[in-house]
C-alpha cells in the first residue's frame, strides 16, 4: 500500500536526507561554537565543520572551497551576486542581461537595481523556454558587467545552454552569473568547464536544510568580486557578514557529498519515473507537456490539462502534492509568468501542474499519480463547460468572454 | 488554504452538473467569466411559464473548487423559486453558506452573476425586459 499524501512538489523543497540530520545534530548540542572564535577549541571544532562543508560543497562543483560564499539561501545568494557585481563593477558599466523565465528573486532584484538607475535587458525564451544566443549576443554592450541567466528553470525544468551564455558573456567582456537552484544535486554542474563566475544554489533544493545556501564566486580567470549587501564582521571574505549557521552548513555539505556520490543513480532513476508519469499522463486527450522535451532537467515534468483548471484538479488529487501554474495558488492573480513567457495562452496555463520527483519518490507513487490525475482530469471535464464546447466543436477563441 | 467541509461536499459530489437545452423557449442560459481568468461558470434554468417558477437547474464550471462549489450550491437554491425570488439570491449567502476565505469571494460573485445572466436569458427570450446589473457585481 503506498503512505500517503504523497509529495511530487520537490522543485518547491525535498525532504531531508536522514543521513543529512545524523550528521548535522552534534553541531546544535556538544559542537556548538562560533566558527569565527579562534580562541578556543569550541571555535576551532566549528570552524573545522565549515572548512570540510566548504569541500564537500566545492568539489560537488568543481571549485575551490575559498570560492564558496555562505548565505541564507538562494535568494540572498541572488541578491548578492545582482547587486554585489552591480556595485562592484560601477566604473566597467551599468547594464545587466537577464531573463524573463528567471526566478523572482533574480527579476525582482533587477527590477530593484533598475529603480537605483542600472539599464537592465530582459531577454524573451522561445517556446520551448529556451534563450536566442543570437539575441543574447546582441543586446550586450561594452556597459554590459553581468549576464544573469538560471542554469534551469524551476517550473518547468528547461535547461538553459549555459556554456555558450558563459563564452558569449566573456567575448564581450561581461561577467557570467547563473542561478543554479534547481539544478546543482540533479545533474553535474561544473563552474570550470562551464565558465561560470558566480553561482547561487540553495541546500534545501538537494535534500539538505533550509535556510543555507551559497555563492559560488571565481577566485581566478578572471578574479571576480561582489561588494558586500550587509554590513558587519567580514565573515565570508568580507562578502557576506554575519555568524556562520554551523549545523545547517555541515548539512549543507553532507547533502553535496551525497549529491556527488549518488547523483547519477538518482538522475537515471528518476528520469524513468518521470518518463513513465509524463508517458501514461499525454495519453490523456488534450493534455500537453510544457517547454523543451530534451534540454530539461531529469526528475521534473510541467503538464497542461486542457480545459480543466489548476486549482480545482489539485483539489481532485489531494492525495498528491503538486503546484500549478494556475493564479489561485500563487500570492498574485497572475497565472505562471513563465508559462505565458512560453506564448501560452493565459488559459493553458491555468491548467498546467507541475510535477517534481526525488530520489525518495517510488515507482508505486507515480502509479498512483497517474491514476488519480487521470480519474480526476476525466471528472472535472465532465463538469467543464469548455470541455463540452471543445467537444461540440466551438472555437473557444470566438467567444466574447466577460473578462473580470 | 484548507476547504471548508461544504466545500470539500459540493465539490466531491457537486449537485446538477449537466446541460439543458439552451434552445428551448422556457430555458435560460448564464454563461460568465473567462478561460484566461481561471473560471468559467454557465448556469442554467428551466421555468415553468405558467408560474414563473424555476424547475429545474444545471451547471458546469471551468475553476478552482470554490466556484465549483458556488455554482453547485447555486443550483440547488434556484430550484422551487420564481424567477423573481432567484434575483436575490446574492453573493454574501453563497460566501456564509461555504464559509469561503476572501479570496475566494469572486467565486460567489461569479455564481450570483451567472444566476442573474440566466434569468436575463430567460426573460428576454420570453419578451420580459431584462432587469440591469446592480454596480456592486462589478467589483472583480
Amino acid at each position: 500500500m503506498v503512505r500517503l499524501p504523497i509529495y511530487l512538489d520537490n522543485n518547491a523543497t525535498t525532504r531531508m536526507d536522514p543521513r543529512v540530520l545524523d550528521t548535522m545534530l552534534p553541531y546544535f548540542t556538544e559542537n556548538f561554537g562560533n566558527a569565527a572564535s579562534r580562541s578556543h577549541p569550541f571555535g576551532w571544532k566549528a570552524e573545522e565543520a565549515v572548512d570540510y562543508a566548504r569541500e564537500q560543497i566545492a568539489k560537488l562543483i568543481n571549485a575551490d572551497e575559498r570560492e564558496i560564499i555562505f548565505t541564507s539561501g538562494a535568494t540572498e545568494s541572488d541578491n548578492l551576486a545582482l547587486k554585489g557585481v552591480a556595485d562592484m563593477y560601477v566604473r566597467k558599466g551599468d547594464h545587466i542581461v537577464t531573463v524573463v523565465t528567471e526566478h523572482k528573486a533574480v527579476l525582482d532584484t533587477a527590477r530593484q537595481l533598475e529603480k537605483l538607475g542600472k539599464k537592465v535587458t530582459f531577454l524573451s525564451v522561445g517556446v520551448d523556454g529556451l534563450i536566442d544566443l543570437n539575441e543574447l549576443e546582441n543586446v550586450i554592450t561594452d556597459k554590459t558587467v553581468l549576464v544573469s541567466v538560471m542554469f534551469a528553470n524551476n517550473e518547468i525544468g528547461v535547461i538553459q545552454p549555459i556554456k555558450e551564455i558563459a563564452k558569449i558573456a566573456h567575448a564581450k567582456g561581461a561577467l557570467f552569473f547563473t542561478d543554479a537552484t534547481q539544478a546543482v544535486g540533479k545533474i553535474p554542474v561544473d563552474v570550470e568547464d562551464y565558465g561560470i563566475d558566480l553561482m547561487a544554489f540553495s541546500a534545501h533544493k538537494m535534500y539538505g536544510p533550509k535556510g543555507v545556501g551559497a555563492l559560488y564566486v571565481r577566485r581566478k580567470n578572471p578574479r571576480v568580486k561582489v561588494t558586500a549587501q550587509m554590513d558587519g564582521g567580514g565573515h565570508e571574505r568580507g562578502m557576506r557578514s554575519g555568524t556562520l549557521n554551523v549545523p545547517s552548513i555541515v548539512g549543507f555539505g553532507k547533502a553535496c557529498e551525497l549529491c556527488s556520490n549518488e547523483l547519477l543513480d538518482d538522475a537515471v532513476r528518476t528520469s524513468r519515473l518521470r518518463d513513465k508519469l509524463e508517458t501514461e499522463l499525454t495519453k490523456i486527450e488534450e493534455s500537453y507537456v510544457n517547454g523543451h522535451k530534451q534540454h530539461r532537467l531529469p526528475h521534473v515534468s510541467n503538464i497542461s490539462f486542457k480545459y480543466v483548471e489548476g486549482e480545482g484538479l489539485m483539489m481532485g488529487i489531494k492525495d498528491i502534492a503538486v503546484s500549478s501554474g494556475s493564479a489561485c495558488t500563487s500570492a498574485s492573480l497572475e497565472p505562471s509568468y513563465v508559462l505565458k513567457a512560453l506564448g501560452l495562452d493565459d488559459e493553458l496555463a491555468h491548467s498546467s501542474l507541475r510535477f517534481g520527483l526525488s530520489r525518495f519518490t517510488t515507482e508505486e507513487e507515480i502509479d498512483f499519480a497517474v491514476e488519480s490525475v487521470t480519474r480526476a482530469v476525466n471528472q472535472l471535464r465532465d463538469m467543464s463547460p469548455l470541455w463540452e464546447m471543445f467537444k461540440e466543436g466551438v472555437d473557444l477563441s470566438k467567444i466574447e468572454w466577460a473578462h473580470h | 488554504m484548507a476547504y471548508s467541509e461544504k466545500i470539500i461536499d459540493h465539490y466531491s459530489n457537486p449537485r446538477n452538473v449537466g446541460t439543458l437545452d439552451k434552445s428551448k423557449e422556457n430555458v435560460g442560459t448564464g454563461l460568465v467569466g473567462a478561460p484566461e481568468c481561471g473560471d468559467v461558470m454557465r448556469l442554467q434554468i428551466e421555468v415553468d411559464p405558467e408560474t414563473q417558477k424555476i424547475t429545474d437547474a444545471k451547471f458546469k464550471t471551468f475553476g478552482c473548487g470554490s466556484a465549483i462549489a458556488s455554482s453547485s450550491v447555486a443550483t440547488e437554491w434556484l430550484k422551487g423559486k420564481s424567477i423573481d425570488e432567484a434575483m436575490t439570491i446574492s453573493n454574501m449567502d453563497i460566501v456564509e453558506e461555504l464559509s469561503l476565505p476572501p479570496v475566494k469571494i469572486h467565486c460567489s460573485v461569479l455564481a450570483e452573476d451567472a444566476i442573474r445572466a440566466a434569468i436575463n436569458d430567460y426573460r428576454v427570450k420570453n419578451g420580459l425586459e431584462a432587469i440591469p446589473e446592480p454596480e456592486l457585481s462589478k467589483v472583480h
